[in-house]
């Protein structure tokens, strides 16, 4: 039988700073190197304070994950030399001494299948290798520790899966869930990244690294399990290595024939005094602890009748069912969601864009109401949507301002009709034989009014001009 | 002028005007000039003390708020950090390292007007007793300058024992500071583990290390005390003290208190003649202070050595692992070497003590070992902990000699690591348990210092002063022959 197991790490970029000193946990953006202060970069002297942030929002994830918590964390060193860690140890929790990690057997469904999780704990990231030219004939390694210290949490499974694509599911549910939980925004470079442990039947376990997205890790897991199957027809032994996954030729390779053995003298974090979680602050957290994604869903379907498909897509992104919630006055709950998912989705489709936007929860129930109402047409409501996004502006002001409203005055429609019966003489004569043609001159009318006009009354009253039924 | 008076005395000094901070401050540098070519107490000189100097100086003329040192000179161990200026630890590993902020302690000591005169010599990174494993080389024991002046803050030892500065801070790991106190017959103080920050001093074993002053009157440690100690929000593992004043009736005597004699500490066997007669001296003066005195046995103090060496060799290998010469160090071209071989140069540049403890540290705490030696050693030091918290709810002091022997000469152990070990004997229970430590001057015998080892419980130190206190008023010792 096929295993799969897997090791995430995910950045908490929703922390304001990183898991031992002041510096910006999301380093994005900034010039190499000037993210960084004594502490982050191991000077002689400086001492780790620890980010009681990230400690709740780790536990927080725990929890999600149905894991066990402890009553009390400790941080242990793990040390070996590698240019791109300050301190050549890292800041990590061990599960010695008792468990004193974040948390420990957890579980998540996936597919109607239980993944279990071993450990769940909480660390520092290292800097990042710069390599000049490619990374075998480079003269100059370079050092960018802009993102040394940035709050890590490491998720460990069990080696629960059995196909590429169950891995591929759990890591959308996973990422949803870490983004609901606004702990992290798993869309920024680098912020999720994955190893997985791979082994057939009768064969040694494999792990693979250096895998750059989750796209790439179903298909390195793909390529392994085949290619150990391969190896298996033809008797020839599986053994264990670490293989990295090669982009460019979307193969893995064998990372070094033989890896020494880790050893990494574990050791208690003496500089971070063990930190108590009391019952108090684990029911505060639960108490807090945003809805989960399945809990919207299945809320979205039974309370508003929105449809399954639409639920789905807007509770498993924060941002939109936050915008909903907002949006939501209980009268047209799913109009609403289907305004966001059909038109406004596509609008803020980038990250960038979601963070220009002005759009607000009551923009999206007005232009609703004003839809059902018939102030405004759908051709009308898509340019104010552009229009509200871009400025903000009250709804009222937004259709005022740009002429958007609804031409269902009698007096007016029919001047505008006649203007258009003048015009298109040919047509008139057609549309007595031929009633299809009719259609063809609401077309104009609404041109004319550049779909602002009633398109049901301007029916109604252009028949009755043609004198056609 | 007298070089020599106390860090009190000094205040009123000022206060009085029978002197200036310049003054007192460049007749220390010109004995400072005299002296330390051959003390060798300090690695650099603070080109800045003497505009420091008129600075405070002013202040005191325009009665502006000047703080508790009035400018008196202070010499700070060159382990620990102040902005813009060297710490070396004494390596050439850290030969050009400028530390780019200032640690707490000595921020509280500016805040305070003291003078920092100087950086003081060392064991490398802090390691050793005698100061004979500076890159830079030794000091000198102002008693004898054939002998060594103890270590590892063997520099803050003799600037304060050879008058070259009132006072001095250094760090203990495992009797960096009792241990050259003893042996320049000057006060020093192991605080509590956690009562002074440690931020800023560059880390050895972080678990069990503390800054302390270094002084020439028990007064004078309370002092300082005062302004170093305290709960610091860059330093996690501080407590706080509340704002204690040890001063405050640190001549209430001991009459009625009960002293443990720690049995392991004094056994003839590992005492020198003249330790063992001055530590029995000793014991009676306590009694004759009132203080009932008895024998008492830690039985883990057997192996308290041992689970020293262990801990620190495992805490050093990983503190000292981040001196690879990439973010900061001394002066090395890099083209040609791949990263790990650059790594492995870079850090050839260590001495041969801090080689020999991070081999240790590398192997004790390591996969296959760490059962045997590791894991052994924590149990050493949790079983040691226990017995001194249960000691102490009968007792109100421990007592031994700081140092089982006195100091010896330049290359006597230096090829016998062993036996420098043993020289830890007494000293490191104080570390291991967390608990404060003092070494008082007791008696010059042979023209060598012995002094003598009290300790309290956790976070007694007010009480451990008082102790203190009464038995350096017992006894008048002879002036440094310098």
């Amino acid at each position: 039988m096929t295993k799969i197991g897997l090791e995430i790490h995910c950045q908490l970029t929703k922390l304001e700073s990183k898991l031992f000193c002041s510096c910006k946990a999301d380093y994005r953006g900034f010039e190499p190197n000037t993210n960084i202060c004594p502490v982050c970069m191991g000077i002689p002297g400086s001492l780790p304070l620890l980010n009681k942030s990230a400690v709740e929002k780790a536990t927080l994830i725990a929890m999600a994950l149905d894991c066990k918590t402890p009553n009390r964390i400790a941080f242990f060193r793990k040390n070996y030399f590698y240019p791109d860690l300050p301190k050549n140890f890292q800041i990590t929790q061990l599960n010695a001494y008792g468990n004193t990690s974040i948390g420990w057997e957890g579980k998540i469904s996936v597919e109607n299948k239980e993944i279990k999780i071993r450990r769940i704990q909480l660390e520092e990231d290292p800097g990042r290798l710069i390599y000049e030219g490619a990374t075998e004939k480079t003269e100059l390694t370079l050092v960018d520790y802009n993102r040394a210290g940035t709050p890590l949490v490491e998720i460990v499974t069990e080696p629960d899966f059995e196909t590429p694509h169950q891995v591929r599911e759990f890591l959308n549910i996973l990422s949803d869930l870490l983004e609901n939980l606004n702990v992290s925004d798993p869309g920024l470079e680098g912020a999720m990244r994955a190893d997985a442990n791979v082994s057939i039947e009768g064969g040694s376990k494999v792990e693979i690294k250096n895998i750059g997205s989750f796209h790439d890790l179903e298909k390195a897991v793909h390529f392994e399990i085949t290619r150990q199957q391969s190896l298996a027809e033809r008797k020839i032994e599986i053994i264990q290595e670490t293989r990295h996954w090669d982009d460019g030729r979307k193969i893995t390779v064998s990372a070094r024939t033989k890896e020494e053995e880790a050893e990494y003298r574990y050791h208690l974090e003496a500089d971070i005094p063990w930190v108590r979680i009391d019952d108090n602050t684990k029911n505060q957290l639960q108490l807090h602890m945003p809805e989960s994604i399945s809990s919207k869903k299945e809320r979205y379907v039974s309370k508003y009748g929105i449809t399954s498909q639409v639920a789905d897509i807007l509770s498993s992104d924060r941002y939109f069912s936050e915008l909903f919630e907002k949006a939501n006055n209980e009268t047209n709950a799913k109009d609403i969601a289907n305004m966001i998912t059909t038109d406004i989705m596509g609008l803020l489709d980038t990250r960038e864009k979601r963070e220009m936007s002005k759009l607000e929860g009551d923009h999206i129930s007005d232009l609703v109401e004003y839809i059902k109402s018939n102030k405004i047409t759908r051709a009308s409501a898509k340019l104010a949507l552009d229009e509200v996004i871009k400025n903000g502006k009250p709804l009222s002001q937004i259709i005022e301002d740009l002429d958007l409203g609804h031409v269902s005055d009698e007096a007016t429609l029919s001047d505008i009709i006649t203007e258009v019966l003048n015009e298109e003489a040919k047509a008139v004569e057609d549309a007595k034989q031929n009633p299809d043609i009719v259609n063809f001159l609401v077309g104009k009318v609404m041109q004319k009014t550049r779909g602002k006009a009633d398109p049901e009354l301007t029916l109604v009253l252009l028949k009755k001009n043609l004198g056609v039924k | 002028m007298d070089l020599g008076i106390s860090a009190l005395n000094y205040v009123n000094g000022i206060k009085n005007n029978e002197f200036t901070v310049e003054e007192f401050i460049s007749e220390s540098l010109e004995h400072i000039n005299q002296v330390d070519k051959k003390l060798h107490a300090f690695l650099r000189i603070n080109d800045f003390a003497i505009k420091n100097a008129r600075e405070i100086d002013t202040k005191i003329k325009s009665n502006q708020n000047v703080g508790k040192c009035y400018g008196m000179p202070v010499s700070i161990k060159d382990n620990i950090c102040i902005e813009g200026s060297k710490t070396t630890c004494a390596s050439k590993v850290l030969e050009n390292f400028i530390s780019p902020y200032t640690s707490t302690v000595i921020s509280k000591l500016n805040s305070e007007d003291a003078i920092i005169i100087g950086k003081t010599n060392l064991d490398e990174f802090a390691m050793g007793l005698s100061t004979e494993f500076s890159a830079y080389g030794p000091s000198r024991n102002p008693w004898n300058t054939d002998y060594v002046p103890g270590g590892s803050s063997g520099g803050s030892g003799v600037s304060v024992s050879a008058n070259e500065c009132i006072a001095s801070l250094g760090s203990d790991t495992g009797g960096s500071i009792r241990n050259p106190a003893s042996f320049c017959s000057v006060v020093g103080l192991k605080p509590t583990y956690g009562l002074v920050s440690r931020y800023g001093l560059v880390s050895y074993a972080n678990s069990i290390e503390q800054i302390g002053p270094m002084a020439k009157t028990v007064e004078d440690s309370a002092f300082l005390l005062n302004i170093i100690s305290g709960i610091d929000s860059n330093d996690n593992t501080t407590v706080d003290n509340k704002n204690q004043d040890y001063l405050t009736d640190i001549d209430a005597g001991i009459n009625g208190k009960k002293i443990g004699i720690v049995t392991e500490m004094t056994n003839p066997d590992g005492l020198s003649t003249d330790v063992l007669d001055t530590t029995n001296d000793a014991i009676k003066t306590f009694e004759k202070l009132g203080a009932n005195c008895e024998q008492v046995s830690l039985e883990m103090v057997r192996y308290a050595v041992a689970a020293y060496y262990t801990i620190t060799s495992t805490e050093a290998g990983s503190n000292l692992a981040r001196y690879d010469n990439i973010r900061y160090g001394y002066e090395f071209d890099s083209s040609g070497f791949e990263f790990n071989s650059y790594i492995s140069q870079a850090r050839s540049k260590f001495g041969p003590e801090v080689i020999r403890r991070m081999i240790l540290g590398g192997f004790v705490p390591s996969a296959g070992h760490a059962g045997k030696y590791f894991s052994k050693a924590l149990k050493v030091k949790s079983k040691l902990t226990a017995e001194i918290k249960h000691v102490f709810e009968k007792f109100d002091y421990l007592i031994s000699p700081t140092v089982p022997i006195q100091p010896f000469k330049f290359g006597e152990k230096i090829n016998d690591p062993v036996s420098l070990m043993m020289v830890d004997f007494n000293t490191v229970t104080a570390n291991l348990t967390g608990i404060p430590a003092i070494s008082v001057p007791y008696k010059i015998t042979n023209g060598l210092p012995i002094g003598i080892q009290i300790m309290a419980n956790h976070e007694e130190e007010h009480s451990l002063l008082q102790a203190a206190y009464a038995l350096e008023k017992t006894v008048d010792l002879p002036e440094v022959p310098i």
